[in-house]
């Protein structure tokens, strides 16, 4: 509507367009206990949902929320260190996830020597593609340059085309019910959180160089489309990891064994029947006590897989919570906080933006890639079609916002903190609709247009959680500090 | 050499499948973008919310589609949604200064980033989607009545004697006729009207329009008045051309940003010519363009493969190139809006 936008004083804008909450003002010293005690609440919280809700509820919430807190913290460098709106935490999730099959199932042989070839010299077309148009990027100029590249793309997507649809076909014939891919490299998992952080950080740096340095809106738009194209890709490239089909049955990180294993071995054993051992004494019969024995064994199995993985999450959030906290604290760390809080001052320092942007575009990305990673570990299958903005994107957000943006304990307690109101959510939600339902006629259709309500519940409880600590708590649960020498 | 009849037949075969599906796609994420871009050339943030928006007015005007119907009330040949999309608008835009009321003024009177805004606008999509969940529930609903067909493509053959039909659903000429009427009166609005010309200048300058004595509180209002009709027509009319499903709009939220950055952003005729070249690249680019060659080329050149650039299922990526492409080459868009 406006032809003589320029004249809005660009200076003005981009500085505040690139703050995310104003940090320098003065702010009310906030008790030390604060953090702890939040933590502590939200323990107390989990341990409750254990014993009156059910133990394994209350782990897999634990589980997902370690997870959660690792995504939150990768949001948060880019957000909350960098003031960068990264709308497309969905896609590097599910990078992670790719990264999980790709490193850790078996090679598929017959695939490999139907297609391999194909798909190899496919990639020695996309690499000389790209080479070439790089080369013509720099030796030429002007029109000639535009016409030469678009020659070339056109040039090698012709010659590409049949070269990977025979590829494709002949890997996708292969045992399409139980393979109908190439596989991976059979490597242990564990190399695939790793893997799945670069997966992230490649696409990180793509999507990166192209977007940053524009206003931030753009950034988010930008991410937001990354994110679809990364799934539709894998929920249709069914060669590479099966697409809607799945890859499921992924192997376990060593450290944690398999329920049925273990419920075989004498330690355990031993060890389930001496942590119960006054039920078991209590049992009438011999036969009795078997049989309750053998509940106890499955139940214990269950829970003792999710403590292992527990265990190997926080391990993992305890290293990256360390070096997200050392980085901030570093003089690299007040570089990016003085870049978000004035992009002017900062430039006029010396500092380059754009690099530092990106830089900690990739690295916040990689960091949830390896979220994404442990999350489809975790599962233990890779399912493409269950991916969605609103669970993988946004929620993420509602996290770090939550939680406090700029400060790392801030995006773990919003890890811990929103995933368990959204898990907890739903039975809230069902519990609602009883009440309001409890003296209704039971085949009217109110009644059970109102038993559907309880699923989006959660959507609704997120975002009104999300527009009363912007509104009443901008700088989240724990709010990021900052010390002035 | 194809004789006329071929050519015919060929020319029939890309109006049918690419021709009048874009044009009725185009318009949707025309109307849809136009509401984004007058968003943000006003209120001057991305509005994340404005894809359940669209679901809500949607929601509304089903609803009161369902109360004329129960009442014996129809439009005759024309869906009775159309009808309803009157009061569905005054309800939604209620609705639209209601949220912003509690929402986003709190944050505009601060003078807050606009980023803190786009992220109030996720908030508010989160409440808006799960209430069109609370009322529709998830599952697929196809609420339009009345004649189906315009043209039929058993008659059209009949008619012409070609091999290939042509096919125009009463809902895509409703759309592209309804889209032009919109347009047309929203230009007007903008460049005759005293409001409307008073909201150009507070998107063009808001501090001088300030000064000229514009009432900002009225401009706010009736932005989204005027953003929630577009919304509720453009998702009703995407509504009765394929059906309702709440998460489409979601899906839906990433061409019309699309559409309204390669025009150019806060730019009205950038937005609906932005919303034609992603849906017409979207539909040229992953038609199998097989049939279309055996018509025009001598039968040996026939092809083999499907003659498809990109399956279908990549049309996400389509949009997204053509963001890409944008920002690489001319970051202001066609129209040369805001840089955002």
């Amino acid at each position: 509507m406006s032809t003589t936008a320029k004249d809005t004083d660009p200076k003005t804008e981009t500085a505040e367009a690139v703050a995310p909450l104003p940090t320098a003002v003065a702010q009310k010293r906030q008790s030390p206990w604060r953090a702890p005690l939040a933590f502590l609440a939200m323990g107390a919280a989990l341990v409750a949902v254990g014993m009156f809700q059910s133990l394994p509820v209350a782990l897999a919430i634990l589980n997902m929320s370690l997870i959660s807190a690792v995504m939150a913290m990768g949001l948060n460098l880019q957000w909350g260190y960098a003031g960068l709106f990264n709308a497309g935490v969905m896609g590097f999730t599910a990078l992670g996830g790719l990264a999980a099959v790709v490193i850790s199932h078996p090679p598929v042989w017959e695939a490999l020597s139907a297609g391999g070839r194909g798909m190899a010299l496919s990639g020695v077309i996309v690499i000389a593609i790209i080479a070439t148009t790089a080369f013509l990027a720099t030796a030429l100029k002007g029109r000639l340059r535009s016409l030469a590249i678009f020659v070339v793309i056109v040039v090698g997507y012709v010659v590409l085309r049949p070269v990977f649809g025979d590829a494709v076909n002949a890997i996708e014939a292969v045992d399409p019910a139980r393979t109908g891919f190439i596989g991976g490299l059979g490597l242990p998992i564990t190399v695939a959180w790793l893997a799945g952080g670069v997966f992230a950080a490649a696409v990180a740096w793509l999507i990166g160089k192209v977007a940053l340095g524009l206003r931030s809106d753009y950034l988010a738009i930008a991410t937001l489309g990354i994110a679809e194209i990364v799934i539709a890709v894998l929920k249709n490239e069914d060669w590479l990891a099966r697409g809607v089909k799945n890859v499921t049955g992924l192997a376990r990180p060593l450290p944690v064994p398999y329920e049925i294993e273990l419920q075989q071995k004498q330690w355990f054993i031993d060890l389930v029947s001496r942590f119960h051992a006054s039920a078991l004494a209590a049992a009438p019969d011999t036969a009795a006590r078997e049989v309750m024995l053998r509940q106890m064994l499955i139940d214990g199995a269950s829970s003792y897989v999710k403590i292992a993985y527990a265990i190997l999450f926080t391990v993992v959030l305890l290293i990256i919570l360390a070096l997200c906290v050392r980085a901030l604290n570093s003089p690299w760390g007040r570089m990016m906080r003085a870049i978000r809080d004035n992009e002017e001052a900062a430039s006029a320092m010396g500092k380059d933006i754009k690099a530092r942007h990106l830089q900690i575009f990739v690295l916040g990305s990689a960091i949830i890639g390896i979220a994404g990673a442990m999350m489809t570990t975790l599962d233990g299958q890779f399912t493409p079609g269950t991916y969605n903005p609103l669970r993988f994107t946004f929620l993420i957000w509602v996290m770090v916002i939550v939680g406090g943006s700029g400060n790392n304990l801030g995006a773990v307690l919003g890890g811990f903190l929103i995933w368990f109101v959204w898990v907890e959510a739903e039975p809230a939600g069902r519990l609602i609709v009883q009440l309001m339902s409890s003296n209704m006629d039971q085949n009217s259709a109110l009644y059970h247009h109102l038993q559907d309500i309880a699923a989006p519940f959660r959507l609704f409880v997120m975002g009104l959680v999300l527009l009363i600590v912007m509104r009443f708590a901008p700088r989240g649960l724990l709010p990021e500090k900052v010390r002035h020498s | 050499m194809p004789d006329a009849t071929d050519l015919l037949n060929a020319l029939v075969l890309m109006t049918n499948y690419v021709f009048v599906p874009a044009l009725s796609y185009g318009s949707q994420l025309a109307l849809g973008a136009l509401g984004v871009t007058l968003v943000f050339g006003i209120l001057r943030f991305a509005n994340f919310a404005h894809g359940d928006l669209m679901a809500f007015g949607t929601t509304m005007t089903i609803l009161i589609t369902w109360v004329l119907q129960a009442n014996g009330i129809t439009f005759g040949i024309l869906p009775t949604a159309l009808l309803a999309l009157v009061p569905a608008i005054a309800a939604t835009a209620i609705v639209a200064i209601l949220i912003d009321k509690m929402v986003f003024s709190f944050y505009r009177k601060r003078r807050a980033a606009p980023v803190v805004l786009v992220i109030a606008s996720v908030g508010v999509m989160f409440m808006l989607s799960a209430i069109v969940r609370f009322i529709m529930g998830t599952e697929d609903r196809r609420f339009t009545d009345g004649e189906r067909f315009l043209v039929r493509a058993l008659e059209f053959k009949k008619w012409s004697g070609l091999n290939e039909g042509l096919a125009i659903q009463t809902t895509q000429a409703i759309t592209v006729v309804v889209t032009l009427a919109v347009v047309i009166a929203l230009f007007l609005f903008l460049n005759r009207t005293r409001t409307g010309k008073a909201m150009r200048a507070y998107s063009d300058n808001e501090d001088l329009a300030l000064l000229s004595g514009i009432n900002p509180d009225r401009v706010v209002m009736v932005t989204w008045i005027i953003a929630a009709a577009l919304a509720t027509i453009a998702g009703a009319l995407y509504g009765l051309d394929k059906s309702f499903k709440p998460f489409t709009y979601l899906q839906l939220l990433l061409p019309i940003f699309a559409a309204a950055i390669v025009g150019g952003i806060g730019e009205p005729v950038g937005a609906v010519v932005g919303g034609y070249i992603v849906a017409f690249s979207e539909v040229m680019l992953t038609y199998a363009y097989k049939k279309f060659a055996t018509y025009l080329l001598p039968d040996q050149w026939a092809p083999d493969g499907l003659l498809q650039f990109l399956s279908t299922d990549y049309k996400f990526a389509i949009s997204f190139i053509i963001l890409v492409v944008v920002l690489l080459i001319r970051p202001t868009g066609i129209f040369r809006g805001k840089v955002l």
